[in-house]
């Protein structure tokens, strides 16, 4: 059964790894439902988050080949429920017929949209939230005449408190035992 | 990264009291490549020259007494000699080659060494890192041509980052599951002056080769290891890239469970051992690929589970618990579910496991190996090996040259039937004795790999077998042998046909040989041309004295024997069968 996954990738930031993870999407098959790079939280590691579709048995093969990638540190792999995601939208809507329409304020509460600008053609509207409500709002706003709408993709964020720097710093370790050592470490 | 720095300040200031190599003076990109290759060891480079790469050749010179260049006849042809000089000599293949079409004829190469875990740095040269991006001449993205078939890849665009560059290519290529890097450097980069010091490399953040030993994983296979009653080791390639051979068989001889091989594993496990089962897949033996399905427990030693070896995934070896001994976690529960994954290097698994499995004998399970053995024998073997009348047989040829060498030597061998054949009938005593095209299979390989593997071990007998459809593809490397007096010994099984895909369409098109027929000019004549003495063989009664010619000859020698056409090689599991529907006779 295919289910949303988000992959959290983080990777040295180096030239060519959102290629390198492309091409192993891409020779499985899998469509990417959106996808968002950043800088992490530890200096110099980018964080990549994708949102793909498949079995949980292909998300954990393909997450064991991006991890195989020689600048790849760590890849997280995650069902909807294990973290909490947003996404950001952003519509520009006629004023005209917004305002027409007196619903602006039901809106904005409704939804926990905020207004971002206002001009005599059109105000911005940015609402953060899942996919589902982004659309709703959508729905709610096309009848006021919608100019443009953009989405992001998702960031997410995990519910469990290990963090990627606990992580880089048992890579580290394992990375710092000599063969000697480990042998040393696996008799005691 | 600021202790890194002071170590680096210190080792500088180290190395300057006293002149060295790598005292900091002042170089070109160009000379600080071969002065790292130096410091890496490296001795022999495969290569062509062109445009961009001129630089680094113009320095060469002045480093011939410690740098030997094998000028090849093409990219590809590098490609492949530098791979088969890597598998013998357990050093990593170096390549350079030009920009553009140079660099993008080394891909077949690359993509062939990647999926056969084959050490290799491969330079390739850039134009001028201000035309980059322009379509200039001979550009090329090579970075994204060769990143889906290399380990990792780089382009370098400042001369002082060269040496860390190729210190880091030395270290990924060679540790963990080893492979291919390519390392593209500008013109302007080989031609700008830097300070040269060389640091290997041994630690990388993102990369991690030593995987701390699984102590739990390993006890609980030794307790199911000694709960075995029908147990089978499949050993691979990775035996022989961590030199298990020898753990291989202290383990296998205390436990008394039968070893089956891989393609690229063979060589890792004496063929003449009495607990020898044979090799595995399409083509193998019949014994290990019907008892696949009969074992209760298979121990898969640095083998991936390739469809070639599986057949259908669906029927195979449902009956057994697994134990997969592999140092790349993704190839553990890729295609195969296994029970106990053991993600560590498999020498250091063996000699842990050794002390803890008890000695045991198998005596009626390795019986029925036999009893295949000899069903085999009977119904393909002794006809393909020993045949009273008709045609030349590859399988003849084979079991003769494995006879006069007394299976010493280091065969290489082409893609096709060819392959298989040498797979099936040479008798292998040696470690790192067979060099063939595994995972790629790419035809076109044998000729410039026998080159390779002729410089990387000079002191054996090379011996390749090369269909006359793969001879051709790489012909050119004729003039290679000729140039540099390789002595390498070419058995040309010439059939007329692309023998593997004909037996394809005998057996499942109708026997509609589409394509396949070829029309072959004189390879003697050809060969002759090159000062390559050759003889044709076209009668049994000429075969073993020809056989024997070449053998004794101090030079190049080859022989192009005229082969039973409509041979097939046999037995064969079909494409969708299962392994135990392994089949011994086929009738058109």
């Amino acid at each position: 059964m295919k289910q949303e996954f988000t992959i959290s990738l983080f990777s040295e930031d180096h030239i060519g790894i959102l290629n390198q993870i492309t091409i192993i999407l891409t020779r499985r098959q899998i469509n990417i439902e959106s996808i968002t790079a950043s800088e992490s939280a530890v200096k110099g590691v980018q964080l990549l988050t994708l949102v793909v579709k498949t079995t949980p048995d292909m998300v954990r093969k393909v997450a064991k080949q991006m991890e195989k990638l020689v600048d790849v540190l760590k890849v997280f792999v995650h069902s909807s429920d294990e973290i909490i995601y947003q996404e950001i939208a952003l519509y520009k809507v006629t004023t005209k017929g917004l305002m027409s329409g007196n619903v602006i304020d039901h809106i904005v509460r409704s939804y926990h949209a905020r207004i971002l600008e206002v001009s005599p053609e059109y105000i911005i509207i940015e609402k953060t939230g899942h996919k589902s409500e982004i659309t709703e709002l959508l729905t709610q706003l096309e009848p006021y005449g919608v100019l443009q709408f953009v989405r992001s993709g998702r960031v997410a964020i995990t519910k469990q408190v290990k963090e990627l720097n606990s992580y880089l710093k048992e890579m580290d370790e394992a990375n710092r035992f000599k063969p000697e050592e480990i042998e040393a470490y696996n008799k005691n | 990264m600021n202790t890194d720095l002071e170590t680096d300040m210190k080792m500088e200031k180290a190395t300057n009291d006293e002149p060295t190599l790598n005292g900091g003076e002042q170089v070109t990109g160009a000379d600080a490549l071969l002065r790292s290759l130096i410091e890496e060891g490296v001795d022999t480079i495969f290569g062509y020259p062109g445009g961009a790469i001129m630089p680094v050749y113009d320095k060469l010179l002045d480093y011939e007494d410690k740098l030997k260049h094998i000028l090849t006849r093409h990219e590809q042809g590098a490609a492949h000699a530098a791979q088969a000089y890597a598998m013998v000599s357990g050093k990593p293949g170096i390549c350079f080659a030009t920009s553009g079409p140079g660099a993008t004829n080394l891909i077949t190469g690359i993509a062939n060494a990647y999926l056969d875990s084959v050490p290799m740095v491969f330079i390739t040269a850039q134009v001028v890192s201000t035309l980059i991006g322009t379509d200039a001449f001979q550009e090329t993205d090579i970075l994204g041509v060769s990143m889906p078939v290399t380990k990792w890849n780089c382009q370098v665009k400042k001369a002082q980052d060269i040496p860390d560059i190729i210190a880091k290519a030395f270290y990924i290529a060679t540790t963990g599951r080893p492979g291919p890097v390519l390392i593209d450097i500008t013109k302007d980069a080989q031609n700008e002056k830097l300070s040269f010091k060389y640091k290997r490399c041994t630690y990388l953040r993102s990369y991690n080769p030593h995987i701390p030993l699984h102590t739990k994983a390993i006890e609980s296979a030794a307790i199911m290891i000694n709960h075995a009653e029908r147990p089978l080791i499949l050993a691979g390639h990775g035996v022989l890239i961590s030199g298990a051979e020898k753990e291989l068989r202290e383990f296998a001889e205390k436990t008394g469970i039968p070893v089956a091989v891989t393609l690229l594993g063979i060589s890792s496990f004496p063929s003449g051992h009495r607990l020898y089962a044979g090799f595995l897949g399409m083509h193998g033996n019949y014994g290990p690929n019907l008892l696949t399905n009969e074992a209760d427990l298979i121990i898969a030693i640095g083998m991936r589970f390739d469809d070639r070896v599986t057949g259908n995934l669906k029927k195979y070896a449902r009956q057994a618990r697994i134990i997969h001994i592999e140092i790349d976690e993704a190839e553990i529960n890729k295609n195969v579910q296994v029970d106990l994954e053991i993600h560590n290097d498999a020498k250091e698994v063996l000699s842990h496991l050794i002390p803890l499995v008890g000695k045991k004998t198998y005596e009626s399970w390795v019986r029925e190996f036999r009893i295949c053995d000899k069903t085999e024998f009977d119904k393909v073997i002794k006809s393909e090996t020993k045949p009273d009348s008709g045609d030349i047989k590859m399988g003849e040829v084979i079991n003769l040259v494995s006879e006069l060498t007394g299976g010493d030597a280091v065969i290489v061998t082409d893609v096709g039937q060819n392959q298989m054949a040498a797979a099936r009938y040479f008798r292998f005593t040696n470690p790192n004795s067979l060099v063939t095209s595994g995972g790629m299979g790419t035809m076109g390989f044998g000729l410039p790999a026998s080159i390779g593997a002729k410089i990387g071990n000079p002191g054996r007998q090379v011996v390749a077998f090369i269909g006359d459809g793969g001879f051709q593809m790489t012909i050119q490397e004729l003039g290679t042998i000729l140039h540099y007096r390789i002595p390498v010994k070419i058995i040309i099984l010439n059939n007329g046909y692309l023998g593997m895909v004909r037996q394809w369409q005998d057996m499942f098109f109708k026997k509609r040989y589409a394509s396949t027929e070829l029309v072959n000019p004189d390879f003697v004549t050809i060969a002759a041309g090159y000062k390559i003495p050759g003889i044709k063989v076209l009668e049994r009664v000429e075969l073993k004295k020809s056989l024997i010619e070449l053998l004794k000859s101090d030079g190049p020698f080859l022989l192009d024997i005229k082969i039973d056409k409509e041979g097939n090689v046999l037995p064969m599991i079909e494409p969708g069968a299962s392994v135990s529907e392994v089949t011994l006779n086929y009738k058109s």
